[in-house]
């Protein structure tokens, strides 16, 4: 006999403009079980997430809960129909204490009590303001205080993402314990290891598509991988470039190093090199710690351990001026974060040359347009509605962002996903402009959320998980499956049959018994 | 006349016009100001002339420096209240110093304050982060203050008006009023550093997205001191020719031009948020505020009334300005 769906959505679509966020997404939760929701950046997830809490509404498809449609209009109306999430940001106000808080969602005190000492954190002091909380353990009164009204359908963003090892595992053993009391969880994590340990079957997502969905048993990583990569896993790989000769050629000397790199809880330890006329791919899940890795090498956030080397010497970076005057420039992935967006192409190309207090003098206006313009031409910026950089487009916005740095003649460039939302066309020039400064001697360091770019633009890529580095592989070696495992933290060269998913032990034990 | 005589009926045309005007956002101020002249001659007949023209630009050139302290804050984002201490603060120094003292000590003197508001107005916004209009509102009080103190102890020397600045305020040479010749190279400089100068520059980028700023290796801090600083030896300045002017040294002169220098700002199309604007406007601005003062005097209207209608008309102008010039 089977049991009829706690929580079943079928042809959920959501389009945003052009964009299909969401095409044809399906999930079926049964009671009692323990849904894990898997998918690579930019397969729906969250879209997903938001509509099944009514955060935003879905364009089609049809959302039954214990078989009775239901309209998800609001936040408020999925939580009467017994549908909870616990997002990634902790949602308590600030300001408030944790009681005013409780009273505010109308969470019954006693039961969000004793589940908080269930969850590990004995001494609670329910008056304490949410703001002197910290971090980890207000996630972990988010849960609770989701467990305490006891939802039918409790929805976990990457619980555990910032959670200390004991407060995870404990975690972990409730949401357990959810399922063998016949309510269910939707568990949507990087982890397979957390996966495996916790969830009865696994939804995946590829491209807005809900492509399968699996029992989670020893080996079923593989198939997952698979599935979340699709056809792309026999997409031909480019060849290797003549500009990997020329970073031999230049004797390896690194141009910048980086040893056991921390910060916070984000960053655990990152060492790599980056050679002169290199592009070095970083490569990551959204939230591995890679905004926190560029912030450091840029100069923005002082790293809390470990050291970075510039041309050999070590360096420390307290202000962004530091890290320019070094010939490392950062170009960010949010194109409003770098552009004076009222202000002219020209201004903002020939920004970082009045930066220095020796620098405010008057501007040689002949020489400026010069070289403001020899980058205009380089990265074929349409400027005819120059006097305002808002009045652009987003790719040629972006070029400028770029153009800046080119201008000033930076002899390394940090390129956080610096084609995000840009049209195909200028993406190819991108890449294309890339290749080129590592041609001419230059280092590149290229983060990006899409696979294919590794290929088209880097000569290695670095893979980040956790924090930590977990593979540097040549691009030859990088296809779309490769990536796809290491950037789950799954090990290179174990095959299906291990099964790492049945043993929740540490990776190298998994390794050494193969 | 004829710019207004052929403003459009049809709507493309209106279009075209909008998008003429946002270019060149300066066309229609100076229409406006045209167009108080004419209404202020059309009124009294024979008002306008050489020696009206003389005295508009006498009272207008105070109001147009202090606004150029006002433009540039603004195009950081800030504001910059305390001008109106700062410029009491130097002139009354001045008149009161120089009774027995030399008259380059006595002009030192009288820039000290200037410079001490303004480094502690740019220390508080560019590194504490108190926001400029409560920062600098604090420093002008503050200022106040010391100011009736230090009038305590100069009470029996007396003051008196140096004869330079009664020539540079009130003189007038060949029609031209000596205070030209302070405001001509004060403007052009403001204009040429908004425009040609790295620092200039910084002003606007900071204003528009400091976070962008920051990345390109700005240090806020810096330009945010070095701002305030100049924004009040500017006003400290403007406090020694506004003296030459008025010629009575009170512990409020130049306090009633804060706001309208803000004003001036404003109308002259400088955004309270920072980014966009420019002095040329700013000194527009000045001159309409101070004709509209004259227009509003002969209108022969209770002071209260003169008022209302002063605040409705520089809200309905911003207004209205805005909307033509915002290319949206």
């Amino acid at each position: 006999m089977t049991t009829s769906p706690l929580l079943d959505a079928t042809g959920v679509a959501k389009n945003y403009g052009a964009v299909a966020a969401l095409r044809n997404a399906s999930l079926s939760v049964l009671p009692g079980e323990v849904h894990a929701l898997m998918g690579a950046n930019g397969a729906g997830k969250s879209t997903l997430v938001k509509i099944l809490t009514g955060a935003i509404k879905a364009d089609a498809g049809r959302i039954l809960i214990r078989g009775k449609q239901l309209d998800v209009r609001s936040p408020a109306a999925a939580r009467r129909a017994g549908l909870l999430p616990v997002y990634q940001e902790p949602s308590l106000i600030p300001d408030l204490d944790v009681l005013s808080n409780l009273k505010l969602t109308s969470t019954p005190v006693e039961p969000f009590r004793a589940w908080v000492r269930e969850l590990g954190i004995p001494d609670l002091d329910i008056r304490e303001t949410a703001r002197h909380i910290p971090l980890a353990v207000l996630r972990v009164l988010d849960l609770a205080r989701a467990l305490a009204v006891e939802p039918d359908v409790l929805l976990l963003d990457e619980m555990t993402a910032a959670l200390p090892a004991n407060l995870a595992e404990k975690v972990l053993e409730v949401v357990r314990r959810q399922g063998d009391a016949g309510r269910s969880v939707i568990f949507i994590s990087h982890r397979f290891v957390e996966i495996s340990a916790l969830c009865d079957r696994a939804t995946v997502l590829r491209d807005g598509s809900t492509v399968g969905v699996v029992d989670i048993e020893p080996g079923v990583e593989e198939r997952i991988v698979e599935m979340m990569l699709g056809t792309r896993i026999e997409k031909a790989r480019v060849a290797a470039r003549a500009a990997n000769e020329v970073a031999v050629a230049a004797g390896g000397r690194s141009r910048l190093s980086v040893r056991n790199l921390q910060l916070g809880t984000k960053l655990k330890d990152v060492s790599f090199d980056l050679a002169n006329g290199e592009v070095a791919g970083v490569f990551a899940l959204e939230g591995q710690g890679q905004d926190e890795l560029f912030a450091a090498l840029a100069g923005s956030i002082r790293p809390t351990g470990g050291t970075i080397d510039v041309d050999g010497a070590p360096v420390k970076f307290s202000h962004p001026s530091d890290a320019i005057q070094a010939g490392i420039a950062y170009v960010p992935g949010d194109r409003t974060e770098a552009l004076a967006m009222q202000r002219s192409v020209r201004e903002n190309i020939a920004l970082p040359f009045s930066a220095g207090l020796r620098k405010w003098g008057p501007i040689r206006m002949r020489r400026e347009q010069v070289v403001v313009s020899g980058a205009i031409g380089r990265l074929q910026i349409d400027i005819r509605a120059q006097g305002e950089v808002q009045r652009l487009s987003g790719g040629n916005q972006q070029k400028v962002t770029i153009a800046r740095w080119i201008a000033a003649n930076a002899r390394t460039i940090l390129c956080f996903d610096p084609t995000r939302g840009i049209d195909v066309g200028t993406k190819q020039e991108i890449y294309k402009l890339l290749r080129e400064l590592a041609g001419q001697g230059k280092s590149v360091l290229f983060y990006t959320s899409e696979m294919e770019e590794v290929q088209r633009v880097c000569d290695r890529v670095i893979v980040i998980f956790g924090g930590r580095v977990v593979d540097t592989f040549p691009v030859e070696e990088a296809d779309e499956a490769a990536l796809m495992r290491a950037a789950y933290g799954l090990p290179r060269g174990v095959k299906a049959d291990v099964g790492i998913l049945a043993d929740v032990k540490p990776v190298s034990n998994a390794e050494a018994a193969s | 006349m004829t710019d207004i005589a052929t403003m459009p009926r049809s709507v493309s045309f209106g279009r075209r016009l909008k998008r003429f005007m946002a270019d060149r956002p300066l066309i229609p101020l100076v229409i406006l100001l045209i167009i108080l002249v004419v209404i202020l001659q059309i009124l009294r007949p024979g008002i306008v002339n050489e020696r009206w023209l003389a005295n508009t630009a006498k009272f207008a050139i105070p109001l147009a420096i202090l606004a150029g302290c006002q433009t540039m804050t603004m195009l950081t984002g800030g504001i910059d209240l305390s001008v109106g201490t700062v410029a009491t603060m130097s002139a009354f120094i001045m008149a009161t110093q120089i009774v027995n003292q030399d008259p380059a000590v006595a002009f030192l003197l009288a820039m000290l304050p200037a410079v001490l508001i303004g480094l502690v107005n740019g220390i508080g916004v560019g590194v504490f982060r108190v926001h400029p209009l409560i920062m600098t509102l604090g420093t002008s009080l503050i200022g106040t203050g010391f100011l009736q103190v230090y009038q305590r102890t100069v009470i029996a020397s007396g003051a008196k008006i140096p004869d330079f600045l009664n020539w540079l305020g009130t003189g007038v040479t060949y029609g031209f009023p000596n205070a030209l010749l302070l405001f001509v190279p004060v403007a052009v400089l403001i204009v040429l550093m908004l425009n040609r100068t790295g620092f200039g520059r910084l002003l606007y980028a900071v204003g528009d997205n400091e976070r962008a700023a920051r990345l390109s290796g700005v240090r806020y801090w810096q330009v945010i001191v070095a701002l305030y600083i100049l924004s009040s030896l500017l006003a400290g300045i403007t406090g020694l020719l506004y003296i030459g002017l008025i010629k009575a040294p009170s512990l409020s002169l130049a306090e009633p031009l804060v706001l309208p220098s803000v004003a001036a700002a404003v109308i002259g199309g400088t955004s309270i948020f920072g980014g966009r604007g420019g002095y040329t406007g700013t000194i527009i601005g000045a001159l309409i505020l101070t004709v509209l003062t004259t227009l509003l005097t002969i209108l022969q209207m209770p002071e209260g009334g003169r008022r209302i209608l002063f605040g409705f008309i520089v809200l309905f102008v911003t207004a209205a300005y805005l909307r033509i010039v915002e290319d949206r």
